[in-house]
């Protein structure tokens, strides 16, 4: 990047057939993504999803082993981090404990010789409401703080694109909150283009323009917020973006509005055009929320699914709501989401209950629930090195 | 009052041992002033004089070893932090093969015994049929320097993120800045402890150097030659000067930091 020049807009990023292979294991198998300019756009996913890696690769902080790179149309993959007009807010902030604030803040404008740096580094924080803690050690500062520090230290470049790596995990609730909104609130201000690397479904889904929900190194399904949670396309998106009630079965009916899948000797029905697969055995799911509880057997309705009678097993009251898990025989145990609209819950464990849905609210997977639903591993930054010294090390001693 | 042994045991203790250190200390001070004539066991009165006229007696004998022994321990030091700091960079930051091994034959100098050292130097010197001399001796000095600086520093460069270099990459800074600017400044005071160990040591050094050193005097060996009949006055006075200058160093930083310690906490 030209010295001395800011990028006055965000640009878009491409990633073409990137593979990153560490020795031992694969993080990325294959990985093709466009993130169009001015873009909020999130990766989600559980630890040792490839996440961070990925991030890594577009930050220039490791080399992709096949694929290539594109910014704003221009091939970077062989340009090193610095080159690169690419911000990073770390998730460890990584501030310089050596310097102030301010100077944290100028550095990167020092290096790339931008005239005033002082200035403009003072603008970046009063940005983040820090301006008079400038000549401050990050040391003094708080946890949330000292991440709005390594915001301004990363948006005073303006980089056409920038990376946040997870920077909300160490911050409490609260403080979380704020800053998603304030990080919202300066990505609209200065447009540009945000990468957000999150494993919390949550921020994702409130900050994101659209959300790509990673999974062993493979994008499972990208969209935005709201068409991921009502219709995802994979036992793992299901469950991993909130929560879901899935069945499997055969389809034993279908008809060019809908299928109809048989759970257990109960019918269920689903659109068509919600449904992935339409013979054979399916997966077919609900969220939660979706369902309503009855106390008695309701009267068959041709626009809702009914499913029961089943038991209680749980009831827990969460305020605003409350999770019923209701045991079914030859299913299994199902969520239902109640809002508390009286007062308190509607039913106790161990009731008789069915629950029925509206048809337009099912949707039906492309692939079913059995494929290992989730996997925890870990895949922070300092743990990928770690990961990298040992095999690194057997390698070493193999040679 | 009840009588607490505790209470007295404790500070008496602790008395002593001071007085014990102290002891060698205070004596030499105390007889850097002795009006000795050759040798100085006896008090024979207070003067100045050897204070004043240091580098008179023997020719300047006194003088000339510290003076050597100041140069060696500088060059020594200079050399020995200088690659010992690249090497521990090296074995912290980057895998490479007979990376272990490295590290364990860095250890060596520090296990061996230093007569094995000195002696294994010398007849290394004489077989390859290198002149012992000033020389001999500041390499001697900086091989077992670099091993408690790479040791020192290995800490420090464990212990910094690698994060903050990333950091330091990812905002424009090519590789030169990047050490200039983030990793040299924090392992900075790694660096400055391992430069004051090497040149403690090697100012004190007498077995190695005194198997390497060929006709070149150094302070400690000065020292033990001149015990045979009588250290000088002089000596004393070099020597208490140095006890000094390391105090009034200590001093000086922990009152410094002491300092800085409270304006941050006024800040906070």
């Amino acid at each position: 990047m030209n010295s001395g020049v800011f990028a006055s807009t965000g640009a878009d990023l491409e990633l073409r057939g990137i593979q990153k292979r560490f020795p031992g294991f694969t993080a990325i198998e294959h990985l093709d993504l466009k993130i169009p300019a001015g873009s909020f756009f999130a990766l989600l996913g559980p630890s040792g999803c490839g996440k961070t890696t990925t991030l890594r690769l577009v930050a220039g902080l490791e080399e992709p082993t096949s694929g290539r790179i594109l910014i704003g149309g221009t091939d970077v993959t062989n340009q090193k981090s610095f080159q690169r007009p690419v911000n990073t807010v770390f998730q460890s902030y990584a501030l310089f404990p050596h310097m102030t604030v301010l100077e944290n803040v100028a550095f990167g404008l020092r290096r790339r010789r931008i005239g005033d740096p002082v200035a403009k580094a003072h603008e970046a924080l009063r940005l983040v409401e820090l301006d008079h803690l400038a000549s401050r050690r990050p040391q003094q500062l708080s946890g949330g703080q000292q991440q709005r520090v390594a915001l301004a230290r990363a948006i005073v470049n303006r980089p056409a694109l920038l990376l946040l790596d997870e920077p909300l995990g160490a911050l409490d609730l609260k403080l979380r909150r704020q800053m998603q909104l304030e990080l919202k609130t300066i990505q609209e201000e200065v447009g540009l283009t945000f990468l957000h690397v999150t494993h919390d479904q949550e921020e994702a889904m409130t900050m994101a323009d659209t959300v790509a929900v990673m999974n062993k190194g493979r994008i499972e399904q990208m969209g935005a917020p709201e068409e991921l949670y009502e219709l995802p396309r994979t036992a793992f998106v299901a469950n991993f973006l909130g929560q879901s009630n899935l069945f499997t079965g055969p389809v034993v009916g279908s008809t060019s509005e809908a299928i109809s899948v048989d759970v257990a000797g109960q019918k269920v029905v689903v659109p068509t055009a919600r449904a992935h697969r339409h013979t054979g055995e399916v997966t077919i799911g609900v969220r939660p929320e979706k369902l309503s509880l009855h106390l008695t057997e309701p009267v068959d309705d041709v626009a809702r699914n009914v499913m029961g009678p089943g038991r209680v097993l749980d009831v827990s009251f969460s305020g605003v709501s409350t999770q019923y898990i209701v045991e079914v025989p030859g299913i299994g145990n199902l969520i239902v989401f109640a809002q508390n609209v009286a007062f308190g819950p509607v039913t106790h464990e161990g009731s008789e209950v069915w629950m029925s849905w509206n048809i337009e609210h099912g949707f039906g997977l492309e692939d079913d629930a059995s494929a290992e639903p989730r996997f925890e591993a870990d895949d922070t930054t300092r743990s990928i090195a770690t990961q990298k010294r040992s095999s690194l090390l057997t390698e070493l001693e193999g040679a | 009052m009840k009588f607490s042994l505790g209470k007295w045991l404790l500070p008496l203790y602790t008395v002593l041992a001071l007085i014990f250190l102290m002891v060698p200390i205070v004596y030499t001070f105390v007889f850097s002033f002795n009006d000795s004539l050759k040798s100085n066991i006896t008090w024979r009165g207070f003067t100045f004089d050897k204070w004043l006229n240091v580098c008179q007696v023997q020719n300047g004998a006194v003088c000339e070893a510290f003076g050597n022994s100041i140069l060696i321990g500088v060059v020594a030091t200079v050399a020995a932090t200088t690659l010992g700091t690249m090497i521990a960079i090296a074995l912290v930051r980057y895998r490479f093969r007979f990376r272990s091994q490295t590290s364990l034959l860095l250890f060596l100098p520090m296990a061996t015994p230093e007569v094995v050292l000195g002696a294994g130097l010398a007849a290394q010197f004489l077989s390859v049929g290198v002149p012992k001399d000033m020389f001999t001796i500041i390499l001697a000095h900086t091989m077992f320097c670099i091993s408690f600086v790479v040791v020192t520093v290995k800490a420090r460069v464990a212990s910094l993120d690698p994060a903050l270099e990333e950091a330091g990459r990812d905002l424009y800074g090519s590789a030169t800045q990047v050490f200039a600017r983030i990793t040299f400044p924090l392992l900075l005071p790694g660096i400055l402890a391992a430069a004051l160990l090497s040149f403690a040591l090697s100012f004190d050094d007498f077995i190695i150097t005194n198997f390497n050193s060929g006709a070149v005097t150094t302070f400690p060996k000065y020292i033990y030659v001149s015990a045979a009949r009588g250290i000088p006055a002089e000596a004393n006075v070099i020597a208490s000067a140095v006890f000094i200058f390391a105090l009034a160093i200590v001093v000086t930083t922990q009152v410094s930091r002491a300092a800085r310690a409270k304006r941050l906490a006024k800040q906070g």
